[in-house]
């Protein structure tokens, strides 16, 4: 009865999405308030439905109703409880449903959240929000009904991928999903913005924090799912241009532009009809990412089972999405207007420069990936490009990107000065090219790349230091602090979010300049020697897991002849996939290196074993890095210009002339 | 300088920085482009010794062998209809095994021998590499279009309906 009821509540959701992309849509076209008003009411109620159907969904999963194919073939009696829970989104019916879930979400976010707009704008954002779900909940019904039940209820489900039986299962498809859908909201107030024909400051002041927050939850789940694949797959890698990790990767690059973009259009009021067109190939992106993963089209940790009613249902909405979008841009965006002019040497140049390389980077990544796919639906044979033609592009695209993270944050907007802005910057390159010499040299050896990398990232941390010391300048350290705590929170979080970006960027040169790595045979008692670590491999014994058991190596690692720790890789096979052991690598984390091995197969009856062994330099820095970006991301967004100008707002509507530019 | 010149500088910045990075993307789309091959391409056309190509099929059942003293090991990839000596140096894929569908990047030697640099498996039990499966099926038609009747593996037969 309850899967009943779910399936009822999907329908009934997409009653309500439809009846929301209508009504407060026309309202605000005829200034009907009443219509208007609806809209926050249906996108709670949307929501409402969705949750208690997600409820519902992960009910049978908790409560084993293998009933419904879903928890049938994706859970079973002795699955942990936490992965039962998160075994609903382990696949896509349950995915897709998160995915809307979280789209409503948003929608409520929006609803509450907009007592400072207009209300014919939020009313538009809220109806285009609403169409949006309307594509999402009518894929769901139409091809992948999550509720579907088994006419034969087995007594026991085919438990969850073993893959997925990992904590990072538990974080990341929310956190990415967060992201993904969130750029729904951007785009949703780019559609109203160009429905209302008014594209201007305040338009991008309002569609700014949205669009950093869904960037702040993206960065997050694409570094988990790297993370996650670090440690879980045995291969020691963070990032191997899978096309789906490059199908989250490019809506990433793309949002990474408009950020930069809204900030030039809220500040400045240029690029306004550039900043749109962003926020519509943005969100286009996450579509293409739905459909790559979703249609079956390609081989990946991340595909679902195939079904070509599938990949067609999502190409039509994108082509419907993008098609929709572009019309609704050509009819109106030649009225945006140009915005506010500038010199070429100015803070605007900068970002240009930003986004056009951000764009490009993207564009070579949507390349590399898509190319293969199209060649192979059209016939003409099978192939794929591989990591090195991404590394080949993609390494000189960023060097200048981030040589503009150094320059970017002195240049004044408007008009400056060549030796304005470098003045500041000599003793920032100084400290870079130091860095540059000395550090790798600390490594082992020089390398040209590393240096490269080396050098940026000191320059971007020096940079800050330069632009702070000025703001804060004061008699007393007291002074100074108090100083400090008045500085502007979003120049702040713009600081904050380039100096993760460095300290990324700083574990990646290292990680990949000087990791060592080595695949060999051991018998017990079998000694390797690396990076001054000698790792003593103790063999593989048997021990019992929840729902597996798991061939459990045993390896000493010890410097300078001091035990520092021991590591236990593990080779597991779960008791519902006899056929599929699964690899869990053993790491032993620390600032400045990973320690890492993972098992390989067992050789003959004698107790021997191929093992990996991996030393990885600064891994942490690359994982730290992003966490101190996200922290950037939300500095940035907990300015008071996003909050104060709410309570004001209320009392009287202050005209355009004052909402002052703030630096 | 004039505004006026100034923009076309800036443009003109732009424009060669633009045909710079297409110019970087096209060469090295076009040295990394990895063509895919299914065994019997292999046996029957001239295919390129020095660039990196991919082959799929199926592991052929007991030509599985792992040399002393090294991470080496040996096997026949098969698409039913001819079957290509790999070694490959390292750790397998978790879900490798005799029979099973597989893609394998390397460079063919001259003496026919494929050496590769990545095995990929499927990751799951329901799940075969798209590639592998098209290899059977490429061979499967050949074989249907000659009538020639020679007996398909079960195995691959049920491969290729698996897909």
């Amino acid at each position: 009865m309850l899967p009943e009821i779910g399936q009822f509540l999907m329908v009934l959701a997409f009653c309500l999405a439809v009846i929301q992309s209508i009504f407060p849509l026309l309202g605000a076209q005829k200034g009907q308030l009443s219509w208007m008003k609806m809209g926050p009411n249906l996108a709670w109620a949307q929501f409402a439905a969705l949750a208690f159907a997600y409820g519902l969904l992960t009910y049978a999963f908790i409560d084993h109703d293998f009933s419904v194919a879903l928890a049938a073939s994706h859970s079973s009696i002795n699955l942990p409880i936490e992965y039962r829970i998160s075994a609903v989104w382990g696949n896509h019916e349950g995915s897709l449903l998160l995915w809307i879930l979280i789209l409503a979400g948003w929608g409520v976010a929006v609803a509450s959240f907009s007592n400072n707009l207009p209300v014919a704008m939020s009313s538009r954002v809220l109806a285009v929000m609403g169409m949006i779900s309307v594509g999402f909940i009518g894929f769901m019904v139409f091809t992948s009904n999550p509720f579907e039940r088994m006419m034969m209820v087995p007594l026991d489900g085919n438990d969850l991928n073993p893959m997925l039986q990992d904590p990072g299962m538990i974080f990341h498809p929310p956190l990415l999903y967060m992201g993904y859908v969130g750029f729904a909201v951007a785009f949703s107030f780019a559609m109203a913005a160009l429905i209302g024909g008014r594209l201007d400051a305040s338009w991008a002041r309002w569609s700014r924090p949205w669009t950093t927050i869904a960037w702040v939850f993206l960065t997050l789940g694409i570094a988990l799912g790297s993370w996650w694949a670090y440690a879980e797959l045995g291969w020691g890698g963070w990032w191997f241009w899978d096309p789906v990790e490059n199908a989250s990767f490019m809506p990433w690059l793309l949002a990474t532009a408009l950020i930069h973009s809204l900030a030039v259009t809220e500040k400045r009021g240029a690029f306004r009809s550039w900043t749109v067109m962003l926020a519509i190939l943005t969100f286009a992106l996450t579509i293409v990412g739905a459909f790559l993963v979703r249609s079956g089209v390609i081989t990946s940790v991340h595909a679902f089972a195939t079904d070509p009613t599938r990949g067609v249902y999502i190409l039509v909405f994108l082509a419907v999405i993008i098609g929709a979008s572009l019309m609704l841009y050509a009819w109106r965006a030649p009225k945006v207007g140009m915005g506010g002019g500038f010199s070429s040497w100015s803070r605007e140049s900068v970002l240009l420069a930003n986004n056009v390389l951000l764009v490009v980077a993207c564009s070579a990544v949507f390349i590399g990936t898509m190319y293969p796919l199209i060649i192979d639906a059209l016939g003409m044979g099978k192939m794929s490009v591989g990591p090195p033609y991404f590394n080949t592009v993609f390494v000189p695209l960023m060097v200048p990107l981030l040589v503009m993270m150094i320059i970017g944050p002195l240049v004044p907007w408007k008009n400056a000065t060549l030796k304005g802005s470098f003045n500041r910057l000599y003793p920032v390159l100084a400290a870079g090219l130091l860095a540059a010499v000395v550090w790798p040299l600390l490594m082992g050896e020089w390398g040209v790349i590393v240096a490269i990398m080396i050098f940026v990232a000191t320059g971007i941390v020096g940079v800050f230091i330069v632009d702070l010391l000025p703001r804060i300048k004061a008699e007393t350290f007291a002074g100074k602090i108090s100083r400090f705590k008045k500085l502007n929170v979003s120049w702040l979080g713009m600081h904050v979010a380039h100096i993760g970006m460095a300290i990324t960027i700083i574990g990646m040169a290292m990680a990949m300049g000087y990791q060592e790595e080595k695949d060999v045979r051991v018998a017990p008692g079998d000694v390797v020697e690396m990076a001054g670590y000698t790792f003593t491999f103790d063999g593989v014994k048997q021990v019992r897991g929840a729902n597996y058991s798991s061939q459990y190596g045993t390896v000493r690692v010890k410097e300078d002849g001091e035990l520092l720790t021991t590591l236990h890789p593990e080779k597991r096979t779960y008791d519902k996939h006899k056929g599929m052991p699964m690899t869990q690598a053993s790491i032993d984390r620390s600032l400045f290196r990973d320690l890492y091995v993972s098992l390989g197969d067992p050789i003959g009856r004698t107790g021997a074993w191929v093992i990996r062994v991996y030393y990885k330099p600064y891994m942490t820095w690359l994982w730290t890095g992003v966490m101190i970006m996200s922290v950037g991301g939300v500095l940035a967004i907990s300015d008071r210009r996003y909050r104060v100008k709410i309570r004001r707002r209320f009392k009287k509507r202050p005209s355009k002339e004052s909402q002052a530019v703030i630096d | 300088m004039k505004p006026r010149s100034k923009r076309l500088v800036l443009i003109g910045t732009i424009i060669v920085a633009f045909s710079v990075a297409v110019t970087l993307v096209l060469n090295a789309f076009q040295e990394n482009l990895v063509f895919f091959h299914t065994p019997t391409e292999v046996k029957e056309r001239s295919v390129p010794f020095d660039r990196t190509i991919r082959i799929g099929g199926l592991v052929e059942k007991g030509t599985f062998k792992r040399e002393e003293e090294t991470t080496t090991v040996m096997f026949n990839v098969t698409d039913g209809e001819s079957s290509i000596p790999v070694s490959y140096t390292g750790i397998l894929p978790d879900l490798f095994r005799e029979g099973q569908g597989i893609v394998a990047e390397g460079k063919l030697l001259t003496s026919g021998l494929f050496v590769a640099s990545h095995v990929f498996a499927k990751h799951d039990e329901t799940y075969m590499p798209p590639e592998a499966a098209e290899a059977l099926k490429r061979a499967e038609e050949a074989k249907e279009n000659s009538e020639t009747g020679i007996d398909v593996d079960s195995v691959s037969k049920s491969a290729v309906k698996g897909e």
